[in-house]
């Protein structure tokens, strides 16, 4: 498992599959999701991801937007690995994405396919590309837990 | 061309590498980097000058108030106005917004027009739409052609009698056409308009005159022309300038106060310089403008101009890249790698030490008339070579989606 992560080409194909195809990429405007505008500054991106959440169960995620390679391609992989999964599950992965943005010690395993962002540090102010969909759904996660 | 031995006079420009690569420096639309000169003029007066300006009687207090009166001097002879239409102000924006705020808010009624157009750097029309907030004023926006500048048919359809102001940038921070602001200050005052230059990106690279160019009102920033950061100019035809109201009161603006309220300003310019100003930025602003004379002005919107054309004859040979406006009249190109979106070419040019901008600038404008939603921009000064051009092209020609996305890899 860990050597297939580690071959660059692999890395790479997975960023442009998900940058050309990207999963999940039709909001609904449906009452029921909550929803979050992200457009920063001081980068183009400019995204709105949806999110349903019922009994501490992430149900669904969606998002759209114009967005760089890194941006897109790291929110259609959020996407995919939080659709489904309990609200504390989706707490551990998103804490281990920023360790290994961040370029601290991670869990490989848990990440799957975010894996192919590890060297996005390389190029320091692209860090928000590849945090601004994973921002919005932590937002709504909080949303829904109350705080 | 100007003579590269001049980069000699930019620290930056001698040994500062990024990413491994020696610096090109692309991006002086954003900023310009400085001059030995420039650098010295400030640290100058930390060094040796220290008191505050305006506020003491002794012979530190005097050199200081000498130093920055000569900057004002040196600034009313670099656009031909007189020393007392020259006020000091934070930089562009902050001239902008002072027009919008002491004149625009002062005088402009309901129903007035203010005239602005779908290129406008944010700082030249977010005021104005704080203005019409408060006043009840609209803005309409001149149409562009479809290469995306004003057209002077154009401009004379929209000028009607309830157009009180006219708000536009000589030279675009996008496209970089100089727009006919001769023609559209005389225009204007036909009907009795006021005009408001955003000369942020003009005063920089060409001689500007602006008793030739009529104009009422002129910003710009001492950062684009070498200067330090934390200084820009408004220029005001005295009489408006005397009417107008500052956005700031308090110490160095008023001539006497009493307890009852009563407030007798200063006349201008000092009216609008209330509070301790970035004195050291303005004495550098004064070496700046010496440097860039030596220079020659006409010089160096030659030099650009050659570089321009020199970088649009290769990149037009280029299959992977699109240029938005080959024609700029100055030193801007705005381009983009075919299918790789603006940041993440960036990335890759910066990869290669390449500094250019990525940004959507203005979302409408590029969206109807360049159809794309980001781009890059790559801009010139005196100081860039062929040789820098020629290494931007390179990188250009390399660039594409796998090169892109190899640098996270
Ligand atoms: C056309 C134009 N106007 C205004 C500004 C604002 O200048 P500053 O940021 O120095 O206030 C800029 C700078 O980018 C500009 O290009």
């Amino acid at each position: 498992m860990s050597g297939y992560f580690d071959d660059p080409m692999v890395l790479r194909e997975i960023l442009m599959d998900h940058y050309q195809y990207p999963r999940n990429h039709e909001l609904t405007h449906d009452e029921t999701y909550m929803s979050r505008h992200m457009a920063s500054d001081s980068c183009i991106d400019d995204i709105i991801v949806e999110a349903k959440i019922n009994d501490g169960v992430i149900e669904d995620i969606r998002f759209d937007g114009v967005a760089c390679t890194i941006s897109t391609a790291a929110t259609s992989i959020m996407s995919e690995l939080l659709k489904g999964k309990q609200l504390e599950e989706a707490h551990t992965i998103i804490d281990n994405y920023h360790q290994m943005i961040d370029g601290k010690a991670y869990d490989e395993e848990m990440l799957e396919e975010a894996v192919a962002l590890k060297g996005v540090g390389k190029q320091a102010n692209r860090i928000k590309c590849a945090t601004i969909g994973w921002k919005a759904i932590e937002e709504m996660i909080e949303e829904s837990e109350g705080k | 061309m100007i003579n590269a031995s001049i980069r000699k006079d930019f620290p930056m420009l001698n040994g500062r590498k990024m990413q491994g690569h020696d610096l090109v420096y692309l991006d002086n639309a954003a900023t310009t980097l400085k001059p030995q000169c420039v650098i010295d003029a400030v640290t100058h007066y930390y060094t040796h000058l220290g008191a505050n300006a305006h506020r003491g009687d002794y012979e530190l207090s005097f050199e200081v108030d000498t130093a920055y009166e000569g900057s004002r001097k040196a600034v009313a002879q670099l656009i031909n106005a007189d020393e007392k239409e020259i006020v000091f102000t934070s930089g562009a924006s902050a001239s902008l917004n002072l027009i919008a705020y002491g004149y625009g808010r002062k005088f402009l009624k309901e129903g007035d027009v203010i005239l602005s157009c779908e290129a406008e750097h944010a700082s030249d029309v977010l005021p104005w739409m704080k203005c019409c907030e408060e006043n009840g004023c609209v803005i309409e926006y001149i149409p562009l052609n479809d290469e995306g500048r004003i057209e002077i048919e154009t401009f004379k359809k929209c000028l009607h009698e309830k157009v009180k102001m006219v708000a536009l940038a000589h030279v675009n921070n996008v496209l970089g056409y100089e727009q006919p602001m001769a023609e559209i200050c005389a225009l204007a005052h036909q009907i009795g308009a006021i005009v408001s230059v955003d000369a942020a990106q003009s005063v920089p690279h060409m001689k500007i005159d602006v008793k030739k160019m009529d104009c009422d009102f002129l910003s710009f920033s001492g950062h684009k022309m070498c200067g330090p950061t934390g200084v820009g100019v408004l220029y005001g035809k005295y009489n408006l300038l005397q009417q107008m109201d500052p956005f700031m009161l308090g110490g160095g603006s008023n001539a006497r106060f009493d307890m009852c309220g009563n407030i007798l300003l200063k006349d201008a310019p000092y009216k609008f310089e209330t509070g301790t100003p970035a004195i050291e930025a303005v004495i550098g602003l004064h070496a700046a403008i010496d440097y860039l004379n030596q220079i020659g002005m006409e010089n160096i919107h030659q030099h650009e101009k050659e570089l321009h054309d020199y970088a649009i004859e290769k990149l037009m040979q280029l299959e992977n890249v699109h240029v938005y406006n080959p024609h700029a009249d100055g030193g801007i190109i705005t381009f983009n790698i075919k299918d790789v979106f603006a940041q993440d070419s960036a990335s890759f040019f910066n990869s290669q030490g390449i500094a250019l901008r990525a940004g959507q600038h203005c979302a409408k404008l590029l969206n109807e008339k360049l159809g794309t939603s980001a781009t890059l921009r790559a801009s010139f000064y005196f100081y860039n070579t062929k040789e820098e051009i020629d290494r931007f092209i390179e990188v250009c020609a390399q660039a594409n989606i796998e090169n892109c996305l190899n640098l996270f890899f």
